[in-house]
């Protein structure tokens, strides 16, 4: 006689497929179904119409803003990864543990406040008359046109990105069977030499990770590239923004976010398959 | 002897005593009538106290406001919601037009405001009648021109549009983000003024493109509400277009060194107007309410309005803040013959009721904008 199937581990995964189909794939499925909709007197009414699509990939500064977006966001992956990782190797492989976990704890404490607020520190500390430029100044320096401009946007970006990416890197590089560096001194290998082809391929799921988690923050944010940024240009997020405001266009804005969660699966899906490739 | 069978021990009038001040409130919340509500849809301020709170404890009712940032937004608003949502609706004065189409607002009675008072050129407000339909009744207006920084721009070189274009404000000029007043302004540098900045044929739209993209070299960037304070205050932004007296206003006021003028060109009047919203119930409250705002005491709380000061439309008005706060009638030009007084300017034809575009459609303007935006 066959055993009865048990319902045991589906009752286990169904709060994530519960949580998953209201929280992501339903709210993702009426968003691409409302770029299809149409407003008429300021109210969206269901339709299947191919001009909304047809508007925003047609017009000059969608794609403006699209490249803007993907080249900030790639230059903000790329540097916080740069900035966090001799911040991270050192927490991993040079402090004592108690060090470490209060580093760690330092680098969450960040998000114990607003990211707003944060950012609207910065805009009194980068402004012209700010102490920044007032520090610069007495050493016959600037001032420097730092707010208002991708200068300002890539230091909100790094305020939002960093920490995140140190702690990644951190649980990565510090999680590295010491036996492999050690048999990589044994065997010749000069510090650089066993950075570049013990520790890092062996970090690289981390590193990676670190690394994507930046571009998709800066990516999909609004605050800093509008605040520090001051809109010049204009990224995905303040175009959404525009396309609400005027209108209350909220097709062509699902259209703008439906091409932004595009361009994250292709980036996303990309970094799995060089984090998780075979190695050669 | 025997006892009575009740004695006032220290614990029972101390209970008694407890027990009267904790119903208290009950009895006189009993008593007291339930204040009205009267649900607001506003810009930012309308309904805060110094506003209104007198009127809320003279007429025990209390506002609710919804405040939005926009006309679409106010427009949205009321299309998103049901029928009598909203008692009162300030709106600017070229949707009331859109309000009225849309069916979300009632007729008014032209008899129950005080029009007799109304500068004549504010008693037929374009838009808010039909025929002899009332459909909006103007409570305060503003003016938009050049505001700049006094450290960086003398008053002479302000009083022009070109003043965007001085190389003493190279990156520094900011645009409050919206489309409507920027290229108004630029589209009078051009000349349109008649019959207005925004009633401009193909050509001369194609001109204002041209002129705006010409701008894109001295700008520093596009400011919200709050960007736009905050970057005119910290001296990021040396002259800012789109915006007026209701920014520099306050900024003034915080001792910022900033200022508003209306150039030579002209300048363009934003306007706030009450309209009754359709299904309320309320009426002879709102009614009462209107009136308040525009007796002279209603109108010095709105000329000096801390969200955002405004002029009034009043000769009772203009008196009333003459006596109440000279000061602050000479600073907002409400003195006859003051060279900026707004009845001095429309006199002289320098003085331009912010409009949709009439021969392009505001998609038209909006997409020029994203355009100018990412130039």
């Amino acid at each position: 006689m066959s055993e009865r199937p048990s319902a045991y581990p589906y009752v286990w995964r169904l709060p994530l497929l519960i949580w998953q189909g209201l929280f992501f794939v339903g709210p993702l499925v009426l968003m691409v179904a409302m770029s299809f909709w149409l407003v008429r007197n300021y109210r969206m009414e269901p339709d299947f119409i191919l001009d909304n699509w047809d508007r925003m990939l047609g017009r000059g500064y969608f794609w403006d803003a699209y490249w803007v977006t993907v080249w900030r966001a790639t230059l903000a992956a790329i540097l916080a990864s740069l900035i966090a990782f001799p911040a991270s190797f050192a927490l991993a492989f040079r402090v004592s543990e108690t060090t470490r976990r209060w580093a760690l704890f330092f680098l969450i404490v960040p998000f114990f406040t607003s990211y707003l607020v944060r950012i609207y520190a910065w805009q009194v500390l980068l402004a012209e008359s700010g102490p920044i430029n007032g520090v610069l100044g007495w050493v016959g320096l600037g001032p420097f046109t730092m707010l208002n401009s991708g200068f300002g946007a890539m230091v909100g970006y790094m305020t939002l990105v960093l920490p995140l990416v140190v702690i990644l890197q951190t649980f990565s590089l510090a999680n590295i069977d010491r036996n492999l560096i050690e048999a990589a001194w044994n065997l010749g290998a000069n510090p650089r030499a066993t950075l570049v082809r013990v520790i890092v391929p062996a970090a690289k799921i981390g590193l990676i990770v670190g690394c994507v988690f930046a571009f998709i923050l800066s990516f999909g944010d609004f605050v800093s590239p509008f605040y520090l940024g001051g809109s010049k240009p204009p990224t995905l997020s303040i175009l959404i923004i525009d396309t609400t405001k005027s209108g209350q266009q909220w097709p062509r804005a699902a259209v703008v976010a439906v091409m932004m969660i595009v361009t994250l699966f292709v980036v996303a899906f990309a970094a799995v398959g060089a984090a998780y490739g075979r190695r050669k | 002897m025997s006892k009575s069978s009740f004695t006032m021990t220290r614990r029972r009038m101390l209970g008694g005593a407890a027990g009267v001040a904790l119903t208290a409130p009950m009895i006189s919340r009993a008593w007291a009538q339930e204040p009205v509500q009267i649900n607001m849809l506003a810009w930012y301020g309308h309904a805060e106290p110094d506003m209104v709170a007198e009127f809320e404890a003279a007429n025990n009712v209390k506002f609710v406001p919804k405040y939005y940032a926009g006309g679409d937004n106010m427009l949205a608003l009321i299309a998103q919601s049901p029928p009598g949502t909203y008692d009162l609706i300030l709106s600017d004065a070229e949707f009331v037009q859109q309000l009225n189409a849309a069916g979300y607002i009632e007729e008014m009675d032209p008899s129950l405001y005080p029009f007799d008072d109304f500068f004549p050129e504010y008693q037929k407000f374009p838009g808010h009648w039909t025929d002899n339909q009332l459909w909006s009744v103007m409570v305060r207006f503003g003016l938009l021109g050049v505001s700049y920084n006094t450290e960086a721009l003398t008053r002479e070189e302000a009083m022009s549009y070109n003043a965007f274009w001085n190389p003493k404000v190279t990156g520094k000029v900011g645009h409050f983000d919206w489309h409507l007043p920027s290229l108004g302004q630029i589209s009078l540098l051009n000349g349109n003024r008649n019959p207005s900045p925004f009633d401009i044929d193909g050509a001369a739209w194609d001109a204002v493109m041209e002129k705006t993209l010409s701008l894109k070299p001295q700008v520093g960037g596009y400011f919200d509400y709050g960007g736009t304070f905050a970057s005119l205050k910290n001296g990021e932004m040396l002259a800012m277009a789109g915006i007026g007296d209701w920014i520099t206003g306050v900024l003034q006021k915080d001792g910022a060194p900033v200022a508003s003028v209306i150039p030579e060109e002209g300048g363009i009047q934003w306007t706030e107007s009450y309209s009754i919203g359709k299904g309320t119930t309320k009426h002879d409250i709102i009614n009462k309410f209107i009136q308040y705002m525009l007796s002279p005491e209603g109108q010095v709380k709105s000329i000096q309005m801390a969200a955002y000061p405004g002029l009034s439309p009043l000769k009772s008005g203009w008196k009333a803040i003459q006596d109440a706060n000279p000061a602050e009638a000479e600073r907002s030009g409400l003195i006859e013959g003051h060279d900026q007084s707004p009845i001095k300017l429309l006199s002289e034809g320098r003085l331009f009721f912010r409009d949709i575009p009439r021969q392009q459609s505001l998609e038209d303007w909006n997409d020029f904008w994203s355009e100018y935006k990412t130039a």
